[in-house]
């Protein structure tokens, strides 16, 4: 079976799934100033959900304040059940040892291996003994292709092989919830195509929910199910769906613009110097 | 090519009149902003000078460049510059005249207009205003201090009743480096500390003929406060700026914010075992420094004063009381806490560039020599009142 076959085949199953994440109200503010208000969306269990827009528009904050590392001006976020926003801080650990998270440099722990970086969340939460755990972030290490790298620190490793490292630390508890922050930035057109099949693997593997931020438009049309498209000068959401659907049918020349690289949409001031060169 | 021809001519500008109320604007020479240029204000001055523009015999500036030789952004600058002069003076102008080059840079960067609120950034407020959110800011601050010493103050409840969640190889690390690590610099500087003491007390001392109470000066002086402070001050500059630049450079590359989302506390995880390991080695670091400072005003003493290393020693040994080094050890503990301490804080609050690490590490070795030199003065008045 083609690697390409198993990209366009692995659409959603997820069409009736009961919702995992639903964000209401959710303002995002920087002390006075308004990031992004009115935030309203449903993440369904098991898809890959794109958040997208321009450099600047408040993505990645949008991101933070999903993993609760800033809390919102106003509105509120909810896993399942659990109003994360209004949790004790018991319940917000509980929740947050469900989720995976891939930070747009890896975020790799720099002083200690990539064994000793996989295996801390497994030394932490589970009671697994020393030699299991060097087990398992083994396996961990091989699924994103790096075996044999155990006992290599962060800084001895490419960029590329940083950002697999921290999928495999992401996906060391077998997370509910997998966040992806860029998860292209910086990496070259095919190792950017082999996290995606990667990210397809694991949703389709471990069933995990999938939110991705990102403005690779290869990305997002390969493997998003929905999204939601932020725009940094209404400073709110101004799409949302499936991004190929968007592509096809969205009125808004906004989001035309952005999904077609500009070619399509509002006219661009600074073409007129660009196509004169 | 034109630029081999006339190479040597420098760049110039000279104005003509033109038909239908123009002014011809010829650019000629080598326009390299390694040569130097004309003025962008030339324009300007010309207009005035002429003063045809009021009386609408000028209403378009036309530039030509039949003589232009070479040119490169020198030349954009003086063109960018006599258009806006144009534009607020309601001229038209033509461009058409320019190389091609030229006439696209300059569609592209007046492609998008001047972002207006970009430049309000500089700070154009009246003084007082200035002064009173840098105090208001200061004690936000504060308020961020005291935060951190609570969630720190519950972290240390956390490790007394054993629920803390740290790496006992990492509290390990750090007992390894600041401690075993920084016995060259205690050692060197210790030393040469007592050796300073006893010179200073020997000179005076001498001339009394009272040279042996310089072990006195020299053990006293190091037990109660020269040798915690000695050693704070080298563990602030060490440890401290060593703590706040790891966590700084930990909160640059978001391993900070991979701590807090998989449920391990930084505050735990990271700031606990550095000030644990200080705290812990403090108090040994200045047992070692006093012993240090005392084996240096030793060495005055043998090699100056004539004194016997026997009778220094006995001299030293009747001076010191317990009470004093036991004293001078409880000091260097709260020392290393408040070392470690400003090292964490500091790194936690550190921006997210590599600039800002920098300043976290000199902010935490300023703050931290600050607290300690504050505190000594309280002890000082304190030991005082309780007698000891």
């Amino acid at each position: 079976m083609s690697e390409i076959q198993s990209i366009q085949t692995a659409r959603p199953r997820t069409e009736s799934a009961e919702p995992d994440i639903v964000v209401r109200d959710l303002t995002m503010a920087y002390g006075d100033f308004v990031l992004m208000r009115n935030l309203n969306f449903v993440v369904k269990r098991s898809a890959v959900f794109i958040i997208m827009g321009g450099s600047g528009c408040g993505k990645s904050t949008l991101l933070r304040h999903l993993l609760g590392l800033k809390a919102p001006a106003s509105g509120e976020i909810l896993y399942g059940n659990l109003n994360f926003t209004h949790a004790g801080p018991e319940a917000r650990e509980q929740q947050l040892r469900r989720f995976g998270v891939l930070y747009q440099g890896g975020a790799l722990w720099s002083s200690m291996t990539l064994a000793e970086n996989i295996g801390l969340p497994l030394e932490e939460f589970t009671d697994l003994s020393g030699a299991e755990i060097r087990e398992v972030a083994s396996l961990k290490l091989s699924l994103v292709g790096l075996k044999g790298f155990e006992d290599y620190y962060p800084s001895q490793i490419s960029g590329g092989m940083q950002k697999r490292a921290g999928l495999a630390r992401a996906i060391a508890l077998d997370p509910e919830i997998l966040f992806f922050d860029e998860p292209s930035a910086g990496l070259d057109p095919i190792s950017s195509r082999l996290l995606d099949e990667l990210i397809l693997e694991i949703r389709d593997s471990l069933g995990a929910t999938i939110v991705v931020v990102t403005h690779e438009l290869a990305s997002i049309f390969a493997i998003g199910d929905d999204s939601i498209f932020l725009d940094a000068d209404s400073h709110t959401a101004i799409a949302q769906g499936n991004p190929r659907e968007l592509l096809e049918h969205s009125a808004d020349p906004r989001v035309r613009r952005f999904l077609t690289r500009g070619a399509e949409g509002e006219p661009e001031a600074a073409q007129g110097g660009k196509a004169g060169k | 090519m034109p630029a081999e021809r006339k190479a040597a001519a420098p760049s110039s500008v000279t104005f003509e009149r033109g038909a239908d109320s123009s002014l011809i604007v010829h650019l000629s020479g080598v326009w390299r902003m390694r040569h130097g240029l004309p003025t962008g204000d030339l324009l300007n001055r010309e207009l005035m000078r002429t003063g045809q523009v009021r009386t609408g015999e000028i209403r378009r500036v036309v530039f030509e460049a039949g003589d232009l030789a070479d040119w490169d952004s020198g030349l954009l600058v003086f063109v960018t510059r006599a258009i806006e002069t144009c534009k607020a003076r309601n001229l038209d102008t033509d461009i058409s005249g320019l190389p091609a080059g030229v006439k696209r840079l300059i569609d592209l960067a007046e492609a998008v207009p001047e972002n207006k609120e970009a430049e309000t950034k500089a700070d154009r407020r009246p003084f007082v205003e200035r002064v009173g959110r840098a105090t208001i800011n200061y004690f936000d601050g504060l308020d961020e201090f005291v935060a951190f010493l609570g969630a720190l103050a519950i972290a240390f409840g956390r490790l007394i009743t054993g629920h803390a969640r740290f790496r006992r190889v990492d509290l390990m690390i750090e007992i390894q480096d600041c401690g075993a690590r920084a016995f060259g610099i205690v050692t060197l500087i210790s030393f040469l500390v007592g050796v300073i003491l006893a010179f200073m007390g020997a000179v005076q001392l001498q001339q009394f003929g009272a040279s042996i109470y310089v072990a006195d000066l020299v053990g006293i002086g190091m037990v109660r406060d020269m040798g915690a402070m000695m050693t704070a001050i080298i563990m602030a500059g060490r440890t401290g700026a060593a703590f706040a630049a790891q966590l700084g450079s930990m909160k640059v590359t978001q391993e900070i914010d991979a701590l807090t989302t998989m449920g391990l506390a930084p505050m735990e995880f990271l700031v606990l075992p550095r000030v644990l390991a200080l705290v812990l080695m403090m108090p040994l670091l200045c047992v070692y420094s006093d012993m240090l400072g005392i084996l240096g005003g030793a060495a005055v003493g043998a090699g100056m004063l004539n004194i016997s290393l026997g009778s220094y020693m006995r001299e030293t040994f009747a001076a010191i009381e317990l009470g004093g080094v036991f004293g001078g050890i409880f000091k260097a503990t709260v020392y290393g806490a408040i070392i470690g301490t400003a090292g964490c804080l500091r790194g936690f609050q550190c921006g997210s560039s590599s600039s800002a690490v920098g300043d976290a590490a000199t902010s935490a070795v300023v703050t931290g020599i600050v607290y300690v030199v504050v505190a000594c003065g309280l002890f000082a008045v304190l030991f005082n009142i309780l007698g000891l």
